[in-house]
């Protein structure tokens, strides 16, 4: 008796979280829908509520996050690169190890004062979509870095000692047989980094992404809004037109974010199976 | 390509290999200078704050008013509402991510936690700005139908949602730490008769007890440096109080309230955000630390 | 001693005086001499002054209990012993006369001079065969245009693969069986067109007929290489090399021409191991 109602308890706390996230979701569906239509992705905001689109945000949110993983996935591979394959057995990758598992923890608030004090200050680069993809670009670093250990562990040492055995240089043995091997879980980790900027909002609010804007960006010193801090702005406003505007954002940014969180699980199964 | 087929020396390796290597090295030295700059960045700021603001006044003064006439910088206010909307937060993710836990590593064929796992994490991927839409525009309401005296803006309604959040982190590693517990454990307990809650209760979970307290501050540390849900749904009025029905601000949020103002670089304003940010980061840097020891600790022994 | 090891040297035709019957040597093969070599891991010494003259173009067996040290002794001859972590090596390998441990050797190129096969067959799984053939060449950069159908056939006939893989050599080296495997193994090794071979106990993941082609595959490569193979099996040392070295604790008990060795072994060690008196 005290066994099943336990069990049940158990199932509860799955299931329970689960529906109610989905109940929610289906509630924000059902208030923003009425607003979906091509006119709201291809229109500028507006003062109207009924007016306004998303268009800038949209494109702001897809180019800062291509920016973002321009700049973070070549570091993060190489990073996890050098301490698995390089640095392996000095001091140093023990103290970047301590490093990446702290980094990963900071709350991405405290990112964006990095940013806002480095990159928009100090490096004069303003409230730019540069500056926003080199802050993010930290916040998911840690995120791929680990990702790309796991995968590159995964390859079995035999393999290592079979090129270098044939004198292949450490880089061409790197080149040629880890990364190939490696590459799924690399690039499953960045979709999944890539899924986390897109979502981003709090340190892109400090490194000052606009909240109101009429134009396109037209290049990496532009400025810009992102999808979130387009929800942000209209959840912030009393009117109820405004929060439909809010929710059929909220439809459109679940729908990039869950769809890049499949493509990642699909990519997992289908590519990291060795070929047979 | 040498010369010499037969030769085995090289005066050095091909400036190749090292071009790529000290690119490498460089690479994973980004990750030592951007704490470095945190660290950096947070203390400079702190100091000027300090050198107008005395240390007595920030941890003494019940009032946190920057952005008035009269100001006043005493952090309790700040912290007091990050306190009380995490507390709330734990409340709902420890008992859910615990029993989910169990659920996936002790009640789950490896088909059904092959969908359920996935379904959990869900949970933790959706954009925080949404769980704050959700907080305010749903939650809130409901609240009120329940408590008609509940403000517009609460602790209470974020707090639910963020745990709600943060769930998945608590399910997942709590997890991770029951299935390290030995099967000759569960067994020993079985095999003398012992019935399987108990067993769970009384020889799993106190054996997995350092991985689940990990995930237990590791979600509080989430909790403390979340910053969308509370920011949208919980009010920005700093108050010391611990009642969950009123408007507050937690540290998080008055980051992002100065933010969005035009705060020029120098004013007293701008440094407080980064007095407040540099707390924040000592509070996380510290349930990070102490989460990581003591996950580290069950990994040993598993 | 008190190491387990197999118990099949009562087994063991030993008075055939037959087992070299066709097994060529080559004249001018490269030679390997170690001098005073000690290998480490960590604090653990797990090779102690080991001193032998490996003759050139013949094929030498190195036998002996497990953790003897044989495979490290054999690592450190192409200086993959180093690559383990807290792994270090001291004395000397004299490669025809040239000390490889000296200090402006590169080990990528002495191990393009002495190649390695494992025991575990260990194709490269994201590569076709033909790939996995040219694999050593493409990675140390001297594949020249228009030679690789030359050079992959060439290495898979030597290797005895050919004539089994010669219409799917598109297709992924993991889908062949374990025999085929590491024969692939060997002519990738051999498409690095090194002078020594090193094989460390190349058939111990094999069925006994694959293990009867590997060895068959020794036969017909003595001669053109320097081949150094550890066994755990002394019918297979008897059966493939000329010379055969017996290591005991990290050091070498006895290395003598392999018919002399197994039918009037000198040290009363070595007599023990091969009758099988210890396990």
């Amino acid at each position: 008796m005290g066994e099943i109602v336990f069990r049940g308890l158990c199932l509860a706390a799955v299931v329970l979280p689960v529906v109610s996230l989905l109940a929610l979701l289906a509630a924000v569906a059902a208030e923003g829908i009425g607003r979906l239509d091509a006119d709201f992705v291809m229109r500028f905001p507006s003062r109207i509520a009924s007016a306004a689109g998303i268009l800038p945000a949209l494109v702001g949110s897809v180019v800062l996050v291509l920016l973002t993983m321009l700049i973070a996935v070549p570091v993060s591979v190489g990073s996890a690169l050098y301490l698995e394959e390089y640095g392996k057995r000095g001091r140093f990758a023990g103290v970047i190890e301590v490093n990446i598992t702290n980094l990963a923890g900071v709350p991405s608030v405290i990112y964006g004062l990095l940013g806002l004090e480095i990159f928009v200050r100090f490096l004069s680069l303003r409230q730019s979509l540069i500056a926003g993809a080199l802050t993010l670009s930290l916040l998911v670093m840690p995120v791929i870095i680990t990702a790309s250990r796991e995968s590159i562990r995964m390859v079995p040492q035999a393999l290592r000692e079979a090129a270098l055995g044939m004198g292949a240089t450490r880089w061409s043995m790197v080149r040629s047989v880890v990364l190939p091997m490696a590459a799924p879980g690399m690039i499953t980790g960045s979709i999944l980094a890539l899924s986390r900027a897109f979502g981003e909002s709090a340190p892109l609010i400090i490194v000052g992404a606009a909240t109101f804007i009429t134009f396109l960006p037209d290049g990496v010193m532009s400025s810009y809004s992102t999808l979130p801090i387009q929800i942000f702005n209209w959840v912030s406003r009393p009117q109820e037109a405004f929060q439909a505007n809010a929710a059929a954002g909220i439809v459109v940014l679940l729908a990039a974010v869950l769809c890049l969180n499949a493509v990642a699980v699909l990519v997992r199964h289908r590519l990291q199976r060795p070929r047979i | 390509m040498e010369n010499d087929a037969s030769s085995l020396s090289r005066v050095e390796r091909p400036l190749s290999e090292r071009v790529i290597e000290a690119l490498l090295r460089l690479a994973a030295m980004v990750s030592v200078a951007t704490t470095a700059a945190i660290v950096l960045t947070l203390g400079l700021e702190s100091a000027a704050f300090f050198s107008e603001v005395s240390p007595g006044a920030f941890l003494l003064d019940t009032e946190w008013t920057p952005l008035f006439a009269q100001q006043h910088f005493g952090i309790w206010p700040l912290v007091c509402g990050t306190v009380l909307t995490s507390f709330i937060a734990m409340t709902v993710a420890v008992p859910f991510g615990l029993l989910a836990a169990i659920q996936m590593s002790e009640f789950s064929s490896p088909r059904v936690r092959f969908w359920l796992k996935p379904s959990v994490e869900v949970l933790a991927g959706v954009p925080t700005v949404v769980y704050g839409y959700v907080a305010l525009i749903f939650v809130t309401p409901v609240l009120q139908k329940m408590m008609p005296s509940i403000g517009a803006f609460n602790a209470l309604a974020p707090g639910l949602v963020m745990g709600l959040m943060i769930m998945p982190t608590i399910a997942s590693l709590s997890e991770d730490a029951i299935r390290a517990v030995p099967v000759s454990l569960r067994e020993a307990s079985l095999g003398l008769g012992v019935g399987r809650v108990s067993t769970i209760v009384r020889v799993v979970l106190p054996s997995a007890f350092s991985g689940i307290a990990a995930s237990v501050i590791l979600g509080v540390s989430r909790a403390v440096g979340e910053t969308m849900i509370v920011a949208i749904a919980a009010g920005q009025q700093p108050r010391l109080t611990l009642d969950p029905t009123v408007p507050i601000a937690t540290m998080t949020a008055f980051i992002v309230q100065v933010s969005m103002g035009d705060t020029p670089h120098g004013t007293l304003e701008y440094k407080s955000i980064y007095v407040v940010g540099a707390a924040l980061f000592l509070i996380t840097f510290g349930m990070n630390w102490v989460s990581y020891r003591l996950s580290r600790r069950y990994r040993r022994l598993a | 001693m008190e190491s387990e090891q197999e118990q099949e040297a009562g087994a063991l035709g030993m008075a055939s005086g037959s087992v070299l019957r066709g097994l060529p040597t080559g004249a001018d093969g490269t030679s390997i001499e170690a001098l005073g070599l000690n290998a480490f891991y960590g604090k653990k010494q797990v090779l102690c002054e080991v001193s032998m003259k490996i003759r050139g173009g013949c094929v030498t067996a190195v036998i002996g209990p497990s953790g003897c040290g044989k495979s490290t002794f054999i690592r450190c001859l192409n200086r993959m012993h180093e690559l383990g972590a807290g792994a270090r090596v001291t004395g000397r390998v004299a490669l025809d006369g040239q000390d490889i441990y000296g200090p402006m050797v590169d080990p990528a190129l002495l191990r393009r001079r002495v190649g390695m096969v494992f025991q575990e067959p260990n194709p490269f799984p994201t590569m076709s065969i033909r790939e996995n053939v040219l694999s050593g060449l493409v990675m140390t950069g001297r594949l020249a245009a228009g030679q690789a159908d030359e050079i992959v056939e060439r290495s898979l006939r030597a290797a005895a693969l050919w004539e089994e893989v010669r219409d799917k050599l598109k297709e992924p080296g993991l889908g062949l069986s374990g025999g085929q495997q590491q024969r692939l193994c060997i002519a990738r090794a051999l498409a690095v067109e090194p002078d020594v071979l090193l094989m460390d106990e190349p058939c111990s993941a094999l069925d006994p007929i694959a293990t009867a082609r590997i060895e068959e595959l020794i036969h017909t490569l003595a001669g053109k290489f320097t081949i150094v193979i550890v066994t755990h099996n002394m019918q297979q040392a008897a059966r493939v090399s000329h010379d055969t070295a017996f290591f005991l604790g990290g050091a070498l008990v006895e290395l003598a021409p392999t018919n002399r060795l197994f039918t009037s072994p000198r040290d009363s060690r070595t007599e023990d191991y091969i009758t099988g008196k210890f396990g």
